[in-house]
């Protein structure tokens, strides 16, 4: 099994020092001090400082861009590029997500590390360009088709769209899969102080790389942490890159134990390895009655209604999901057999994660979803009475 | 909580409202040391559109990034003031570009500051600074950031080659402040 090898960042490539920078610019310098070396997009409103920034940024670290036709070519495009040894994302926003889950798809088949950027804009199809929403959470979880596991990360802040996406290119490696940055409009626009540390206190993590000897490496022969290691173009090892089901060998294979062997062991590498994935933050939940999960901008606004219920003599705390995919249901479990009940805000209708929460609850806990249809964050205030209502 | 100052600073698209929302969060997250989350609002239009930002000045972590009652309220058109002015706190401090804004009778009186911004702008040299001079006036009738810490910020903000003409506009925007209203 290949070691994770951790390095540091580059130094000439990392703006170490305090900034005032919006979060999708942010984002960009976290890719960058990750390592990210290539990025393929169709600029969209509201990720376009992301790729716009990244052009800018290309040329003094190395790294390429390229504006592509459309969004079905970025997103294969960079995982070209992956091949050829890079690290790479796509960025996107609604409309251009949807565009992509084929590729999504194709490079949980193919184990392609690699990132894909959504700032969540309210949709569908087009909708409201400039204004949020968290209504993608599914889109990434299932957007393309058959089975397979993802990793989905929220931030909630400037600094976190850096540190961040750092945590999500190392993800990417260390579990070769797409990993899927869901930021949303309000976390993308806005611009909050953002210290970028030393390179050499940023641990990037590097591909991994076989060091068999090309005779005796196969390509999609699992680690014991279900994870294959990998070879770049060009090395002289022989293999082979499909979108169908293959053998270890990656050569296409049609019988009901390869695809069974492949697709169980894509969904474990996730399943299993995920109390390593996992990050949350817990916030005053020591003794509450009632836990608000949260996520994304919706976990801050949260913050303000679990203000107002501390007003009003109710002890609320928060959870809030860093990892939405895969999701902690574990510890929501836990945590339902403590509280009296859970309160789910988010930037949707149908209660995405609300419903995931819900299925973690089993009963335990009334769980109140807080619907929003997107272009605005909720009003702390109509949390708060979902907070009220729920104890009654 | 800390002291929490929220700053609405509102007119249309293209007199550079958001960029004063960055000098200002700059000037008091990094030349103050402290937090400051700042969050805007805009139309699709690249010019002409409603627009606005949000400021939120604490002393520690910004935790909510909304203002709900501004304690300050900067505007600079007359439909800025006409939506945003019912947001202000009633003790809250409107400062206005008084030949843009008309202001209504009906409202509660406010501590309100007026200048003639896109003029003193134009007197400067471009009507571009515009936005720079309200900062500069800002500073000296509210006194909520120091005059140093907004110089250090507009000078790390603006356009390379500009520094001269908007320290020029801001120091414009500071004295007309300080001799309309502060020195009485």
């Amino acid at each position: 099994m290949a070691e994770l090898l951790y390095q540091h960042a580059e130094p000439e490539a990392v703006l170490s020092g305090t900034h005032f920078m919006d979060g999708n610019h942010a984002a960009c310098e976290g890719a960058i001090a990750a390592g990210c070396r290539f990025a393929a997009g169709y600029p969209i409103t509201p990720s376009t400082e992301i790729v716009e920034r990244f052009a800018e940024r290309a040329p003094h670290v190395g790294a390429m861009f390229i504006q592509m036709e459309d969004e079905i070519a970025s997103s294969i495009c960079l995982q070209g590029a992956v091949w050829g040894g890079l690290k790479a994302m796509t960025v996107t926003s609604g409309p251009g997500f949807s565009l992509m889950m084929e590729h999504t798809g194709y490079a949980a088949m193919t184990e392609t590390p690699c990132v894909f950027v959504d700032v969540q804009r309210a949709g569908p199809s087009t909708g409201l360009p400039t204004l949020p929403a968290q209504g993608d959470m599914l889109q990434c979880r299932f957007g393309s088709h058959g089975d397979y596991e993802a990793i989905a990360l929220c931030p909630s802040s400037v600094q976190e769209c850096f540190d961040f996406m750092i945590e999500a290119f190392n993800l990417a490696e260390a579990y070769r899969v797409p990993v899927f940055f869901m930021m949303d409009e309000c976390v993308g626009h806005m611009t909050e102080k953002l210290v970028i540390p030393d390179a050499r206190e940023i641990s990037v993590l590097g591909r991994r790389f076989t060091k068999k000897p090309p005779e005796e490496f196969l390509p999609y022969a699992p680690g014991e942490d279900l994870v294959p290691e990998m070879v770049k173009a060009g090395d002289g090892y022989r293999f082979h890159v499909t979108g169908l089901t293959h053998d270890e060998r990656g050569y296409p294979s049609t019988t009901l134990a390869t695809q069974r062997q492949l697709v169980v062991r894509l969904i474990e590498k996730i399943q299993r390895n995920a109390p390593k994935i996992w990050k949350w933050e817990e916030r005053n939940l020591q003794g509450a009655e009632v836990a608000v999960i949260s996520y994304g901008i919706s976990a801050r606004v949260a913050l303000k209604a679990i203000e107002l219920a501390k007003q009003d003599g109710i002890q609320a705390g928060l959870f809030r999901l860093i990892t939405v995919w895969p999701f902690p249901g574990q510890r929501i479990q836990e945590l339902a057999t403590r509280v009296r009940a859970i309160v789910v805000p988010e930037l949707n209708l149908r209660g995405q994660v609300a419903n995931e929460v819900e299925r973690a609850v089993q009963g335990r806990c009334p769980v109140v979803p807080v619907g929003h249809p997107g272009g605005g964050v909720h009003d702390p205030q109509d949390i708060f009475h979902a907070i009220k209502e729920a104890l009654s | 909580m800390d002291k929490r100052i929220e700053i609405r600073i509102a007119g249309f698209g293209g007199q550079g409202v958001i960029l004063m929302g960055i000098i200002l969060g700059k000037a008091w997250a990094l030349f103050e040391g402290k937090e400051a989350a700042m969050t805007q609002s805009f139309g699709p239009e690249a010019r002409g559109g409603a627009c606005s930002a949000q400021v939120v000045l604490e002393e520690g972590k910004v935790l909510y990034p909304y203002t709900t009652q501004a304690d300050i309220l900067v505007a600079m058109s007359q439909e800025a003031y006409n939506v945003y002015a019912s947001s202000l706190k009633p003790e809250g401090t409107l400062l206005i570009e008084e030949e843009l804004v008309k202001l209504e009778k009906a409202l509660p009186a406010l501590r309100t500051f007026a200048i003639p911004a896109t003029r003193l702008a134009e007197e400067a040299g471009r009507r571009m600074v515009t936005n720079i001079v309200m900062l500069g006036f800002l500073t000296a009738t509210t006194g909520i950031v120091s005059k140093d810490a907004m110089k250090q910020a507009v000078e790390s903000s603006v356009p390379k080659g500009t520094e001269a003409l908007n320290l020029k506009a801001f120091e414009m925007g500071y004295t007309y402040g300080l001799e309309r209203y502060v020195a009485n």
